[in-house]
Parts: C-alpha cells; structure tokens; sequence
C-alpha cells in the first residue's frame, strides 16, 4: 500500500516538472524564433497565461459525447507516451512506469492521441477538422516508418525493447551513444523527430493560415486548454524520449534540461530556416531518403 | 489597326467619339478609342470586334445612370494584347425600358457583370444565366440602389442609426483655423 | 439601453414578429443548431475573478476575419516592426478560440451578417474592438445605402479605435486601452449582449432582410 501510495505521489511529482519544463520551453522557443523574425517576442510565461485564459473561460460548447473524446483522448495519448518513458537513468522518483517492453508501448501511445482527436474532430462537423486529422495521420503514418526502423536498430543492436536497458547500454563516456554507435539510426530518428515535433518543414497538419488551426478547429474554451496542456507534455515526453534513445539518456535534471534543449533547438533550427512541405511533399520526404537510411540501419545491425 | 476597326465601323453603324479633340486640355492617349453604337448593332458589333476584330478581353463592363437626358449609358471596355489598344464601346439605351441584350455568350464572366448591372441599376439581360440571383446586396429590398432617383442619404438615415453630431467642415478653412492658428495663408 | 431609432414603428413591429426559432434555416437542418437563447453567466466574485481578467487581457486572441479595409492595418501588427506577440496578442483562425474581434472598419449589411454569426459563435467574455471612424458614425460611408453607421447597434462594442484609417500604433494603444478596461472588469459585452438579445436582434433583422441562418449560433 505504501509502494503504491509513493509511487502516486512519485508520478505527480515527475508530471509536475514535465508540465512546467514543456510550457517554460514552449515559451522559451517562442521567443528563440521571435529573435530569428527580430522581434521581441511573447513573454516566456505566455503558455501558462493562455490555458489559465482558455479555462476561465465562461461559456464552452461541444458538438456531442465523441467531441470530448478528441481532447480526452489527445491528453491521454500524451501521459501515456510521458509515463512509460523513465526520464532520468537510475532515480525513482523520475522513472515512472517504465517496464521491459516499455517502447513498443510508447510508440503505440504516440500514434495514440490522434487517433482519437479523429474522433472528436470528426463528431464537431466542421469540415477543416476532418482534412488536418486526414492530414496528420498520413504525416504520422509516413514518419512513424523511420521511426519504426530506427527503433528495430536499436532493439537489436542492445537485444533490449526497454527503454532504461538502451539508456544503460549507453552509459560510460559519449561514444557509448547510440548517436556515435549507431549513426545511421540516430539520423533516422533524428528526421522522423522533426516530422513527430510538427515544426516549420512539417508544420501544415497544424497549418494556421490555409485550414484554420486543423484538427482543433471546433475544439474551445477548456478543451483547448486540455489541448495546450497536453502539448506541453507530449513534447516534454517526446524530448526525453529522444534523448534515452539515441543520447544517453540523463543522469540527472539538469543533464536532461540540456540535453532536451538543444534537441528541442535542432528542430527550431531546422523550422526557422526551412519552409514548409505540402502533406503529399512530406510523404514522400519521410517515405525516401529517411526510410533509406532506417533500412540501411536495420541492415548493418542484422548482418 | 485603326482603318480595319474604322471600316468595320462603318458597316455597325458605329461612330468614333473625338479622337484628336483635347478633353480638359489633354489629349486623349493613343491607344484608346470610344465608340458610340446603337442598341441594336451593339452586340453584333462587339462579336466583330471579339471574333475579328482581335479584342479578345472584356476588361469592364458597367453602366452609367444619365438621369437627365433618361438614358441608361452601357460601357464596354475591350482590350486587344496583339495590338495592345483599348476599345471602348458606349451604348445609350432607354431608362424606363432598361433592357440590352447579354453578352454571356461571348465572355462567361460577362454573366457576373449582369448580374451586378441588374441589381445595382435594374437593368435586365434577358438569357443571361443567374441574373436574378442575390449578387452583392442580399435581400436588397426597394429600388436599384446606383439609380441617381433613389436618395442613398435619406435610405441611410432612415435605416442604419445614424449617430448624431455629425458636422462638414471645408477641410481647408478647418485646418487653418484649427490645426495652424497662427500661421499666414500660404495656399 | 438608449434607442434613436426613428422608424420605432418598423422596429417594434419586427420585434413583434421576432419567433427566434431557426426558422430561417434551410429545411430539415434545424436540428444542427442550438435553440437555446444566450443566459447571462454571472462572473466569479472578489480576487479570482481579478485574476481571471488578468489573465484575460494578457492574452488577446484575436479572430482573423479581415471585416473592412482596416484589416489590412491588422497584419503589420504581426511584423517584426510592431511585434503584437510582445503584448500577449495573437490572431486565431477561427472564432471558437478567439477573443477578441475586430471590426476592420466600415461594415456592409452582407459583411454584417457574416460578423453577427461570427461573434455569436466567439466564446465569452468576448470583446469587441471598433476599428476606424466607420464603426463610430459610418465614417466616409454615412450616407451609403450598403453601410451601417454605428456597430454598437448591432453587436456591443469595448473599445473604438478613431481615423481612417488608424495606424498599427493606434491599434496597439486601442488594445492596451482594452487591456486597461479587462483588468478593471468593465468590458462585459456578452452579458450585455444576452440581456438586450432582442433588441440586438431586431436591430440586426431589420438590415439583414435575407437572414437564412440559425438565429443562434453557440
């Protein structure tokens, strides 16, 4: 009873620091791509101000019971990828519910959130909703495939589908890294995160100018709120995620905070100086040369 | 160019309008020339100049209320890329019967202007397709609004709340008075 | 609630017909809508209702519905040059998540509707900024036959922003102005806007002679 009674207490606290650690660096990475644009930049603390806005919010409407399974769903698909992934190597209080087979899970609840987001979307009857879900679940499906091929490396490289087994693999100097021992399946990955982070290149699923915000375009008040919450976790998780697979993984916070940073400034990067893909263009960037490179990964681990 | 369109003229019963004659002082610019057509031979002699004549683009089409001599004036502006020249073809028509033949068949995009035309001056083309659908004002109830009888001020009055206090001034006294007291006159 | 109309006759009379139940709607499409009228939410009392109008006017979304020529004084608001991000103003695509509207100047009756569904459809507290001289009195366009003269008939307006047009730096002291009035708590149009429903809405039918949409769009 009291295992289980700290462990609730372990999990508020790892959901905590991921919640504020997402929003701060959302913020953060704002104001990094205002001083590309030179501008100055909304306040670092503006994430929080505007889910503190969504849900004071007075009046709220839904379009029926499957419109509060999109954000529902989006929330959970978020804290399930967070709450397999163990976040610092070898601390308790941050290595959540991580487990043998822990990344096979994680790739599952990744796809998990807009699977239902389809759902709620399509209950709002907008018909921009049901284009950005059609949207995203082509993007999502054609990066999930380096992706996929990255990880299958990586299993068999370690002989491992744990997540905190690949971590401890790594340990012992920077060249134990996966990104040094495996480079082909780090630049796999690595372009498959740009496509998962929907930054600039990849950004259309969102797409705020050409259909209206996509996916959540009925999505209001307190459910967009839910919506911006999970943002921040989804992308705290996904971060730490990259970061156990393919750079060491961290022995404590403050290993994490930079290197999560600098993963989170690679995709910045990349989407301050790139401009958009079309769905059908990102397709078939994710389908050819990323692809290539996962196969070649693949390969070089089996022979 | 000028002598082709000129016999064709003719033969329409069109007359050109003062080409060499200055209006206001200027002269008129070469690469433009009005035409004045009756009625009748209007669209015959626009089909002449779309099919023959090599003015392939209707730039504009619009009307002109002459309430004082009761005639409806219909504008066509043509343009030729060969030759890079204007046409204008002006056609007077009666305002109590404000009706002039459609040109929909020769530029698909004419129909639109009818449509316009219909609703701002009542003019009907009959045959032309979506004539009497809702173009700009929907539900306009009560006259054609561009028609110079009816009172655009009074109808705006009377209709949307005017807000009162509202005064003209000659911006050239108010500015003087107002913004540069002292300053002299220098206009 | 002053009313200088002077066809009270033309008013009371719509007013009498006012049935206000979708009939409107194309057939067999009333059961999309709500039926419901806008109820008054009462605000939260003493200091959290402080802190959610803090909140409230640090972060301004704006709807993105280019309404007049004044739009286009909007979209410099985003350059690096003005850089409205620095204030906690943003535009939103859609009127679900945006709260703040602006009214890009003059308002013709066919734009007047699109504007009437678009606000309805904002979530409350929903504020409403009046953007050149043609919100105010009709501007260049008083005596126009298309143009409303003074949008605070039709839909409650917070905060005007005079000229024509106004620059973005006018704008940006229009929002501040607005910011000011949030966090004193006086910009309460969606309640005035339920109270006085049908005063608004006779005034908006009057205008709008094709209505053919829901007459309530929450």
């Amino acid at each position: 009873m009291k295992d289980i009674a700290m462990k609730a207490l372990y999990t508020l606290i790892s959901l905590f620091v991921i919640l504020n650690y997402g929003l701060l660096l959302t913020g953060t990475m704002a104001r990094v791509r205002a001083k590309v644009q030179g501008r100055i930049g909304q306040p670092v603390y503006q994430p929080y101000i505007d889910i503190l806005k969504n849900n004071f919010l007075r009046t709220s409407i839904y379009h029926g019971v499957m419109f509060f399974l999109g954000p529902v769903f989006r929330l959970a698909g978020g804290l399930g990828t967070y709450l397999f992934i163990p976040v610092i190597f070898g601390s308790t209080i941050f290595s959540n519910f991580a487990f043998s087979g822990d990344l096979l899970l994680v790739m599952y609840f990744i796809f998990f959130g807009q699977l239902g987001m389809a759902l709620g979307a399509g209950q709002s009857g907008h018909p921009y909703s049901p284009i950005g879900v059609s949207r995203g679940l082509a993007q999502m499906t054609a990066f999930e495939l380096p992706f996929a091929l990255a990880v299958i490396s990586i299993a068999s490289q370690y002989g491992t589908l744990s997540i905190t087994g690949i971590v401890a693999a790594q340990q012992g100097g920077i060249l134990n890294w996966v990104a040094f021992t495996n480079p082909l399946a780090m630049v796999a990955g690595m372009i498959s995160f740009l496509g998962m982070s929907m930054d600039n290149p990849f950004s259309i699923v969102l797409a705020p100018q050409e259909i209206p915000i996509g996916p959540p375009t009925e999505m209001n008040a307190g459910f967009l709120g839910m919506l911006q919450t999970n943002r921040a976790i989804f992308n705290g998780a996904k971060l730490v995620l990259f970061m156990n697979l393919f750079f060491g993984g961290a022995g404590n916070l403050l290993v994490m905070v930079v290197k999560t940073f600098l993963l989170y400034f690679y995709v910045v990067f990349v989407g301050a100086s790139f401009p958009r893909f079309r769905p059908d263009q990102s397709i078939r960037f994710f389908l050819g040369i990323p692809t290539l490179i996962g196969i070649a990964a693949v390969v070089l681990q089996m022979v | 160019m000028y002598e082709n369109v000129m016999k064709s003229a003719e033969r329409f019963k069109a007359r050109p309008l003062g080409r060499d004659q200055k209006i206001g002082g200027m002269k008129q610019r070469e690469d433009l020339l009005f035409m004045k057509v009756e009625q009748e031979q209007a669209v015959p002699f626009i089909t002449w100049l779309k099919e023959l004549g090599g003015f392939g683009h209707l730039v504009l089409f619009t009307a002109v209320d002459f309430i004082e001599q009761d005639i409806f004036q219909i504008t066509y502006l043509l343009h030729s890329y060969e030759q890079h020249h204007d046409i204008v073809v002006l056609v007077e028509i009666d305002r109590q019967k404000a009706e002039m033949e459609s040109i929909h068949h020769l530029w698909p995009h004419a129909a639109t202007y009818q449509q316009e035309l219909f609703e701002m001056f009542g003019i009907t083309f009959p045959g032309s397709p979506r004539l009497y659908e809702d173009f700009a004002l929907e539900g306009w109830q009560g006259p054609p609004p561009m028609r110079r009888d009816f009172d655009t001020k009074e109808y705006s009055e009377k209709t949307y709340f005017p807000r009162p206090g509202r005064v003209t001034h000659d911006p050239a006294t108010y500015m003087k008075e107002q913004l540069y007291p002292g300053e002299a006159q220098t206009w | 609630m002053d009313n200088d109309s002077n066809n009270k006759e033309q008013l009371d009379e719509i007013r009498k017909q006012l049935t206000l139940a979708n009939n409107d709607v194309r057939e067999g499409e009333q059961a999309y809508f709500c039926d419901a009228r806008p109820v008054v939410v009462e605000p939260y009392r003493g200091i959290l209702e402080r802190f959610a109008n803090w909140a409230r006017s640090e972060s301004l979304w704006i709807l993105g519905f280019g309404t007049g020529c004044g739009a286009i004084e909007l979209r410099p608001l985003m350059t690096s040059r003005y850089d409205m991000y620095r204030f906690g103003i943003q535009p939103r695509p859609t009127p679900r998540q945006a709260g703040v509207f602006v009214i890009g100047g003059y308002a013709s009756v066919k734009t007047m509707k699109r504007i009437v569904r678009s606000y309805e459809q904002m979530q409350g507290p929903k504020f409403v900024v009046g953007l050149g001289s043609c919100t105010i009195n009709g501007g260049m366009y008083w005596d126009s036959y298309n143009t409303i003269n003074r949008l605070d008939h039709y839909i409650p307006v917070d905060v005007y922003i005079a000229g024509c047009m106004p620059r973005p730096e006018a704008l940006l002291a229009g929002f501040n102005a607005l910011k000011a009035k949030i966090r004193a708590g006086e910009c309460d149009g969606m309640n005035k806007y339920a109270q006085n429903f049908d005063w608004y809405k006779a005034n908006q039918k009057q205008i709008i002679k094709h209505w053919e949409m829901p007459d309530y769009n929450w």
